[in-house]
């Protein structure tokens, strides 16, 4: 009788489309007024060039909504929209930045630098169109499983890539960079990506191995010493990253996704401690050994040491906002340095106030729960990972860059996911999207149904007893 | 595997909660300290940016702000001809080193930031009005002000005039000045260029010497030691006091002199009156020994030293030294050794006199209105201290008339008014030229205004320098300027 007892969640089978579409309008509408407020603002008008942006951002996020329709009916409703909203700002912002800049370049008789914002909109639509590509081309997340040494390779590769002279560019003290045919790629965005395909392909084979037997001390379930080869191998890789590239962030950033996903497939806390330690450990090192690890901590410790220094104009920024913000393009964040890339988040905090930044850092916290509850509906293994990977790789870039700019934590260049200035991390997130709401699709969908069983079938069950 | 992604995602929660949690505390909490902080370019500008309201003297105002056409909307100017009278008291208002003087003083009232304007405030938000700051009226008299500053033409030194029954200033002037509008310009290379040539300058034309520098006060610190003596009950104006042509100071083998090396009034024994008149070193150097250190520096903390004046404006408190010996306490007596006072606490000096003894809190801003008229801030008078009693003020009245009338004073007589005054010439170093002091108030009857005129450099020979020729004239100048009215 109690066929319903079982710990399998139950979502419901409904595709939810009609309610992403009402969530994406509302997405465009907040974007295409935050974009027409600025110009009200600054320029007492509507920019002439609220055309251009209203239409691709509302074309772009609409294709991508029919090609979930055709592709992904039954994927997560709230994650397209959400991104479509931070993308959305994102551009408005670095649009209000670009009017902020050219305001002081003619102020002082320079020419100036060409706007920022419709570069920015070009890369939405390029990370529009791998949205589409992974989603009409994927149709299933499990093969990439057999990609996993591929995946593996290539994220080691993408990763090296701008030590290679000639290739890799110095860029405000990390090299993190490649200058390829005249544009700037941060191969790391993707590198992000490819690793956690390869972390989750390699953990479903290697589960039970580190599941099994270790030793027993203090009460936690250490894993034996040869197991713990693969942690000992990220850690030293997010160490060279760090050492080699000046990459503070992204050395985080992959030895805590692949930590997470340890923790995850073998359920051991044993790995958490053991990866704590060695973070404090590299952590430590990097503090004591390497200059500009020093530097950052000794500026997170007091930004107004230095005259100027973008720490602290940033939190002044912040401060100017105050609770409810000075409002859109009467603020005055063009004064920080990278105000619309590293520190786009004060300039959303200077305009839109504490209230503004709250709001903003719900919608990460919608689209990293989103993904993690995916991970959990997920039916198998490499798919869970792959969810958990890519929504925990969300939660650690955007408390490490949002600390970082608010004093939390020392400030490391990581861009902000969707808002922040910058062509690679923008088409990495949005591929990244695409393979969540096609995982979540996955999950979502109704399991192929039983056949029906009649009352008649059960009846006769019950006779022949 | 789903409880560990559980667990995964409280800790993603947690993570984004201290991340509010943080925003919180910065933008709520630390918001003010960061606002506050000098290098704060977003606060300073929009401050620039404000109509900030004007600084008055009488209906006239010393500074105002003026629409333009840059980036910062409005222009701070100082009226040219005069902006070098006002500005130790104005100030200046610059974008790049800040602001001084009641610019600095009155800032929040100016600019319309003061918490006692912010319904004010939200009114101009709803009716969509730019932010405008209140006016700030000063008591100065420009009459005086402008006396001052022509007298202490090609000098270096300062005026301050007071209004005897309140404390109002009147008049503070310091010389050489400079133009505040040099340092309120937009063009910021060409300020930072004027500040360093300002800065630089040697006669030093931003330094305040009405209220901030110390100078010994000389022979006017006479009376003091003439009140404390009045005040001990062992004195009266005919009392006789020794006044040889030297005093031998015990415990050393020092004389203090006369100024002109003679005895007082052709005698070893002057009255009080006399000796006042006269202003005998020997006579106060006498008295100062009599009456001891204490009971000195007693009577000057009851004029006011030892405290702050107008500390909003950076004053300095004037001091008596801290524990002479006898020698010491004679040369104190005459305001030698370590007496050191500003031109404004002499003046407290003869205004505290010419109130009956009771020294008035001296003040500046005499209201603050919003642009609408309504009044945010009115400065009531406020007694500081009774310095001496109604009778002894009365005594040291009459032998002030007495220095103008037959003394060193005489310069500083004004046609069918009686003037009350005290004359003082102050030796520093061999290598300086003395002081030359003033300080007087009238009519003396009926005080209306009280006055020390301080000149540190006159450009003219070591001996011609007196009180009673250099500085006196300038503060009949700046009575007359009052009494004229």
């Amino acid at each position: 009788m109690s066929i319903a007892s079982t710990s399998v969640i139950q979502i419901m089978p409904r595709t939810r489309r009609g309610v992403e579409l009402m969530l994406l309008i509302i997405a465009i509408g907040v974007s295409v007024g935050a974009y027409v407020n600025i110009g009200l603002t600054v320029q007492d008008k509507v920019p002439a060039s609220t055309g251009y942006y209203a239409a691709g951002i509302g074309l772009l996020a609409l294709i991508a909504h029919l090609a979930l329709r055709y592709r992904a009916p039954y994927a997560d409703p709230v994650l397209l929209p959400c991104a479509v909203l931070l993308n959305g700002l994102g551009v408005a912002m670095i649009h209000r930045i670009d009017l902020g800049l050219e305001a002081i370049a003619i102020a002082n008789n320079r020419t100036p630098k060409s706007p920022a914002a419709p570069q920015q909109i070009t890369w939405t639509a390029v990370g529009i169109v791998l949205f589409l590509v992974v989603v009409l081309v994927i149709r299933d997340h499990r093969r990439l499983q057999a990609l996993t040494y591929t995946a593996g390779l290539a994220g080691l590769v993408l990763l090296v890539l701008p030590l290679i002279p000639g290739l890799g560019v110095n860029l405000n003290g990390a090299r993190i960079w490649i200058r390829l045919a005249g544009m700037s790629f941060q191969p790391g965005e993707f590198a992000k990506l490819c690793l956690v395909i390869f972390f989750a392909g390699y953990l479903v084979v290697k589960r039970d191995v580190l599941t099994l037997a270790g030793h027993r001390f203090l009460g936690l379930d250490l894993p034996r010493a040869r197991d713990l080869g693969p942690i000992g191998v990220a850690w030293l890789v997010s160490l060279g990253v760090l050492v080699f590239e000046s990459d503070l962030g992204s050395s985080l950033l992959f030895f805590g996704l692949f930590l997470f996903l340890l923790y995850v497939s073998t359920e051991r806390a044993g790995w958490l401690i053991i990866g704590g330690l060695l973070f404090v450990g590299g952590a430590f090192f990097a503090y004591s050994a390497i200059g500009h690890v020093h530097k950052r901590i000794t500026d997170w410790l007091d930004p107004f040491s230095i005259d100027g220094g973008q720490i602290a104009v940033g939190l002044m920024g912040q401060a100017w906002g105050g609770v409810l913000g000075r409002g859109l393009g009467q603020g005055r964040p063009e004064l920080t340095l990278y105000a619309n890339s590293d520190m786009i988040i004060s300039s959303f905090a200077e305009e839109l106030g504490l209230t503004g930044l709250i709001a903003i850092i719900l919608i990460y916290t919608l689209i990293i729960e989103r993904g993690l509850r995916t991970a959990l509906g997920c039916r198998d293994i490499f798919g869970k990972l792959v969810a958990t990977g890519l929504a925990m790789s969300f939660a650690l870039q955007v408390f490490v860059i949002v600390g970082g700019v608010t004093g939390l934590i020392p400030l490391t260049g990581l861009a902000t996911p969707f808002m922040a200035l910058g062509g690679t991390s923008l088409v990495a997130n949005w591929a990244i999207i695409a393979l969540l709401l096609r995982i979540s699709d996955q999950a979502r969908r109704p399991q192929t149904p039983a056949a029906p069983v009649s009352d008649e079938t059960i009846a006769m069950a019950v006779q022949k007893q | 595997m789903n409880s560990a992604i559980r667990r995964l995602a409280v800790a993603a929660i947690i993570l984004m909660l201290a991340l509010m949690a943080n925003s919180t505390y910065l933008q709520a909490f630390r918001a003010g300290d960061l606002n506050g902080r000098n290098d704060n370019r977003r606060v300073r500008d929009s401050q620039f940016s404000v109509n900030r309201g004007p600084i008055l003297v009488g209906s006239v105002p010393i500074a105002q702000s003026k629409p333009s056409n840059d980036r910062f909307v409005f222009q701070r100017t100082y009226p040219q001809n005069i902006a070098e009278a006002y500005a130790p008291v104005t100030g200046y208002y610059s974008y790049l080193f800040g602001r001084a003087g009641i610019e600095l003083s009155q800032n929040s009232e100016l600019n319309g930031s003061d918490p006692s304007m912010a319904f004010r405030r939200v009114v101009d938000v709803i009716t969509d009005r730019r932010q405008q700051g209140a006016s700030v009226t000063l008591t100065l008299n420009a009459a005086a002000q402008i006396a001052a500053y022509n007298g202490l033409a090609g000098k270096t030194g300062a005026v301050v005039a007071l209004e005897p029954k309140t404390g109002k200033v009147l008049a503070m002037v310091s010389r050489p000045s400079y133009d505040p509008n040099q340092l309120a310009g937009h063009d910021l290379n060409k300020v930072a260029a004027n500040w360093k040539k300002l800065t630089e300058d040697k006669s030093r034309p931003m330094s305040n010497r009405a209220i901030k520098e110390l100078y010994p006060p000389g022979s006017t610190f006479k009376l003091v030691t003439a009140a404390a003596a009045l005040s001990s009950g062992k004195y009266n104006p005919q009392t006789q006091v020794r006044s040889p042509a030297e005093l031998d100071l015990p415990q050393t083998t020092v004389k203090l002199p006369n100024e002109n090396g003679k005895n007082c009034g052709g005698s070893d024994n002057a009255t009080l009156t006399v000796a006042l008149r006269n202003s005998c070193n020997t006579a106060f150097g006498s008295i100062g020994l009599d009456l001891g250190p204490d009971a000195l520096r007693d009577q000057a903390e009851k004029f006011g030293f030892g405290e702050r004046q107008l500390p909003e404006l950076g004053a300095a408190a004037s001091q008596f030294p801290t524990d002479p010996n006898a020698p010491q306490t004679a040369q104190s007596a005459i305001g030698q050794f370590d007496v050191r006072a500003t031109p404004l606490q002499m003046a407290m000096v003869s205004a505290g006199i010419a109130n009956g003894g009771n020294v008035m809190k001296p003040y500046l801003v005499q209201n603050i209105k919003t642009v609408d008229l309504k009044t945010v801030s009115e400065t009531k008078p406020e007694s500081l201290h009774q310095a001496v009693s109604p009778e002894v003020a009365n005594q040291l009245t009459q032998m002030m008339i007495d220095v103008v009338q037959n003394g060193t004073g005489k310069p500083g007589q004004i046609k069918d008014v009686q003037v009350a005054g005290k004359t003082g010439t102050a030796q520093t170093t061999p290598d300086k030229p003395p002081f030359a002091w003033f300080t007087a108030f009238a009519p003396a009857n009926d005080p209306k205004i009280a006055v020390a005129v301080m000149i540190e450099d006159a450009n003219v020979p070591r001996n011609d320098i007196a009180g009673g020729a250099l500085a006196a004239p300038i503060a009949k100048a700046v009575m007359e300027a009052v009494l004229g009215q």
